[in-house]
């Protein structure tokens, strides 16, 4: 596993265990209807700061469903989930927002740029729900997409960059606040294949730099390169393989 | 289990930049919805600005015909006296404390024509009134051309013009020395008035003074009708003893009316036609307010991705529905400022065209823009609420 040890962990995060990330614990989630649709059943997930995790099972296995449980955007049915040290149960819907805009980034297979703006002021909305002031975001965003080999496209539009480049700017707009962790929905997705190696090796570059990212993919290919794979069927982790790499992607 | 967490925040100048991106990136769109809005408003502060522009127009006439101005006519009617005022009622008159001029008309029943070629009876319309020498004044008229009855002509057979009788007898110059057939006589016509806005009737005469009435026409004299000018703080009194000053014998046969009250009653009549306008102004904004509130609640439904996206980056319910709101909001200010532009546009366009003064008034640029604004919560309130109510699991697993 890649020594993450020096990642800056964020001031607020003081959980019990000074490294986990994320915990679920036995966590359901079941859509109402007839019959009852159970999207997840009994999961328990550990993951730690400094972590790249792939998630990976076919549609329909619930990991789309687990990604927005672990993303706040979705309430479990059963079960606790704590994030970045915060019990998910114990906050109310703003509160929920708060932790989003400072604790998690998302990264989407559709990209989710806002049109009519330049790449760099959608790296800076990574950060508009913090009150900090444009001036300062952009301020990061600069540094952000310099991170994903992007600083020679601040002042482009960024939906008309090339799928790769907007991928990009999507992964630099989820890094901007340093969250503790990052939550990649298929980033590939939407790419083709030398765009979409492209971004996976720009994941690992980024975890290698200490950044905690959970990818969540159908494509057995991509998980296999990560240093732990779990997977999913039928809503239950089938498998949690933990791979001791070298820790040091290209 | 932790220290509370800061809450969520969104600076008012990012709040104004979200708002915008709907216009920005939908610029036909929010063109075509602005315009409802912009139109509902320009058809209020127009008519507004027009109806205030040409009462100050009237105002500015009244002031300069003076409201001071009373009339004196034998009432009409079956039974009810001659058509004719005692003989000695201007004398009458002149005596009451306030009254400050007197000129009285009378009616000499003669006729008028271009040539004495002119069948009898094709009279125009036009008839022959004498008068005294400064009914003129006292009427605060102009004279188009030439000059009015003065005293050295007294008993020449000279003749003064009302603008449509001019017109009507084909006389464009009033000093140009030509002659009518009136009576039984050639007349020289040494004047031509312009309109006379308090005493219409004038316009449609040729006027003889008294002595002329007498030589040429053998016309008595006994006024038909008098035009008094009184003190204007006296006005009320003056009107009340007017009829038994002029027939104490039998007051109720006298008339007394005050021609400023006309135009104060066209006024009026202008200011209904002025409600009927607003009310078709109003219902312009009403649809302009639908309009916005389809576009919008199109939009939301549009931008769920993006609405899903803020979710995740952070924006509570509360700042979703302050985004579109602010949209709406936006959306109608523009519409409501380009509606009072392009009202009050308008209105100066019109107003100069009439020689008017231009007059905005006031509460219809505040009032304007202050309905724009209610329109815009009111259209916006809705589909702001609808997005801050779309999931955002459902609203990322769009496209």
């Amino acid at each position: 596993m890649s020594p993450a040890a020096s990642l800056s962990a964020p001031a607020t995060a003081a959980p019990a265990d000074e490294r986990t990330v994320l915990a679920l614990s036995n966590v359901t989630k079941t859509y109402p209807g007839t019959p009852p649709v159970h999207a997840i059943r009994g999961v328990d997930l550990d993951i730690r700061s400094g972590e790249l995790v792939a998630i990976v099972g076919p549609s329909g296995s619930g990991k789309s469903t687990l990604l927005h449980v672990i993303g706040t955007l979705d309430r479990a049915t059963s079960g606790t989930v704590s994030v970045a040290g915060y019990d998910v149960d114990d906050l109310n819907d703003k509160q929920l927002s708060s932790l989003r805009s400072r604790h998690i980034g998302f990264v989407f297979q559709q990209f989710f740029l806002l049109a009519g703006e330049t790449a760099l002021d959608n790296v800076a909305d990574g950060l508009l729900y913090t009150g900090m002031p444009l001036s300062r975001r952009r301020v990061l965003a600069e540094h952000a997409l310099d991170q994903v080999g992007l600083a020679h496209r601040t002042s482009h539009e960024a939906t008309k960059l090339s799928g790769g480049e907007r991928q990009r700017v999507a992964i630099a707009r989820a890094l901007i606040g340093s969250p503790d962790i990052i939550l990649a929905d298929e980033p590939t997705g939407n790419l083709d294949s030398k765009s979409g190696e492209d971004v996976v090796r720009l994941i690992e570059s980024l975890n290698a730099d200490g950044t905690t990212i959970v990818v969540i993919t159908h494509d057995h290919q991509i998980a296999s390169r990560f240093p732990r794979r779990v997977s999913l069927l039928d809503g239950e982790i089938v498998e949690d393989i933990r791979i001791a790499v070298s820790g040091d992607p290209r | 289990m932790k220290a509370s967490l800061e809450p969520s925040r969104l600076a008012p100048a990012d709040m104004m930049r979200a708002s915008l991106i709907g216009l920005r990136t939908r610029r036909l769109r929010s063109i075509l919805s602005g315009l409802g809005i912009v139109i509902g408003i320009a058809a209020m502060v127009g008519v507004l600005g027009l109806s205030e522009s040409s009462k100050s127009e009237l105002l500015a006439q009244l002031d300069q015909l003076g409201t001071n101005m009373l009339r004196i006519e034998a009432g009409s009617g079956i039974g009810i006296g001659t058509g004719e005022l005692p003989e000695d009622s201007t004398v009458m008159v002149s005596r009451v404390g306030p009254v400050e001029q007197v000129a009285s008309i009378s009616e000499t029943g003669a006729s008028v024509y271009r040539t004495d070629l002119v069948p009898e009876g094709q009279t125009g319309g036009i008839t022959v009134k004498a008068v005294d020498a400064n009914l003129l004044a006292t009427l605060q008229g102009r004279m188009e051309s030439g000059i009015f009855l003065d005293e050295a002509a007294t008993d020449l057979p000279v003749v003064v013009l009302g603008a449509v009788a001019a017109e009507r007898l084909g006389v464009t110059d009033g000093a140009g020395g030509t002659v009518v057939w009136l009576g039984d006589d050639w007349f020289s016509v040494v004047g031509v008035m312009d309109t006379l806005d308090l005493s219409p009737d004038l316009d449609r005469a040729a006027l003889v003074s008294y002595s002329t009435a007498d030589e040429f026409l053998d016309h008595g004299g006994v006024p038909s009708t008098i035009y008094v000018r009184s003190d204007p703080d006296n006005i009320d009194v003056v009107r009340s003893v007017l009829p038994a000053t002029v027939n104490p014998e039998s007051p109720d046969e006298v008339e007394v009316t005050r021609p400023s009250d006309a135009l104060e009653a066209k006024e009026a009549a202008d200011q209904a036609f002025t409600n009927l306008l607003l009310g078709l102004g109003a219902v312009a904004l009403l649809v302009g307010g639908v309009g916005i509130a389809n576009v919008m609640v199109i939009s939301v439904l549009e931008r769920r991705g993006e609405i899903g996206l803020r979710r995740a980056l952070g924006a509570t319910k509360g700042h979703i529905s302050i985004q579109f709101l602010g949209e709406s909001l936006i959306l109608a200010t523009l519409g409501g400022l380009g509606g009072v532009a392009l009202g009050g546009a308008v209105t100066a366009v019109y107003a100069w065209s009439q020689g008017w003064d231009v007059l905005i008034p006031t509460v219809a640029i505040v009032g304007g823009m202050a309905a724009a604004l209610i329109i815009g919560v009111i259209a916006g309130l809705y589909p702001a609420m609808r997005a801050a109510r779309v999931s955002p699991t459902e609203a990322l697993r769009t496209l």
